[in-house]
């Protein structure tokens, strides 16, 4: 259950932000989480209703956008999504294939009132 | 209603620890190696192990992550290496923060190679920096062969991945050559060593490409090429 620790730095993160602009009220929260990580969108979103009790974002929703692990070959270039599970060798050449996106863990805007 | 883009990690506190940490162990010529796995797989025994073999060549020193118990460390002590034991209680994974405090526990100064044995986990711990140079997996080959493609995002992580328990192949059926293909397919480039902590099959073979490895640092390098002397 690291979504909690991970659910207090994007608090922190969203209220520190909402200081600076002079607002005590965060309505939504976006966040962009890669599919290649440890962590799950219902955990988080658990999470979340636990943790924002007291805080600026009490009556914020939680919007998580879930980003495709997909993955480019450093020999022909191909970029290619994983089809039913985790597969790191280019389709076309059998290289092994690097990330480039599926480990993202980003809070992408805040809305406030 | 504004919209604040904002477009930061949510790990970005952790991941600045880290680099602080870093740059702690950098400027003291502190290799640091992060040792990860489930509960039982083998960490201890595979830096037991370890240690005998490196520790006339390193000034060795030994982080232990647990949620409760200085069992571990006392272990580790008994070889005569310092070892800090960090308790989370509940926590199921060290974070940078908890390294940084535990730096105050034992002098970095007269350190050559820090082991960092994580909370026993097959998830949280692959997510969080801790300022180490090299990940490291210990997986038991008891747990069996599909579980890289389960649990992908540690074995992804890994530089390495020791293959802990051979020994006990003929008991629980595993196919070592599965398990070694299913690593493969989720870190292509993972550096694989079966192993028995047991009978000490395979363990010189990780142990040389460790040392390989510490010395390739090039922070281990001074300018003129020359490695960092031993002040001993």
């Amino acid at each position: 259950m690291h979504e909690l620790a991970i659910t207090q730095g994007i608090l922190e993160i969203a209220e520190r932000e909402a200081a600076k602009h002079n607002s005590v009220c965060i309505t939504r929260i976006k966040l962009r989480i890669g599919e290649f990580t440890g962590v799950v969108k219902e955990a988080l979103e658990f999470s979340f209703e636990v943790i924002r009790q007291g805080t600026m974002a009490e009556n914020a929703e939680l919007e998580i956008e879930v980003i495709k692990l997909c993955k480019r070959c450093p020999n022909c270039d191909e970029v290619f999504e994983s089809k039913d599970q985790f597969d790191f060798f280019c389709p076309r050449c059998n290289a092994p294939a690097e990330i480039i996106s599926g480990r993202e863990m980003q809070i992408e805007y805040i809305d406030l009132d | 209603m504004h919209r604040i883009p904002i477009g930061t990690n949510i790990l970005e506190v952790n991941e600045q620890i880290a680099e602080e940490n870093r740059q702690i162990f950098h400027r003291r010529g502190v290799f640091v190696v992060n040792m990860m796995s489930a509960p039982g797989a083998g960490k201890t025994s595979v830096l037991e192990e370890t240690i005998k073999r490196i520790r006339g060549n390193y000034r060795l020193g030994v982080i232990e992550g647990d949620l409760m118990t200085t069992l571990d460390a006392d272990r580790i002590n008994a070889l005569g290496v310092p070892a800090y034991q960090i308790t989370t209680g509940t926590v199921c994974h060290l974070d940078a923060n908890m390294i940084h405090n535990a730096l105050h526990g034992f002098s970095i100064d007269e350190l050559e190679l820090l082991f960092i044995e994580n909370v026993g986990n097959l998830v949280c711990p692959a997510e969080f920096d801790l300022g180490e140079d090299l990940k490291v997996m210990v997986f038991s080959t008891v747990e069996g062969a599909e579980k890289p493609k389960k649990y992908p995002v540690m074995f992804h992580e890994a530089e390495a991945v020791l293959l802990n328990k051979i020994d006990l192949i003929p008991y629980s059926g595993v196919s070592l050559e599965e398990l070694q293909s299913n690593v493969l397919d989720v870190s292509p480039e993972a550096e694989i060593f079966p192993m028995s902590c047991r009978t000490g099959e395979g363990i010189d073979d990780w142990v040389s490409w460790l040392v390989r490895r510490v010395e390739k640092a090039a922070f281990r390098v001074t300018p003129s090429g020359v490695k960092r002397a031993r002040s001993e």
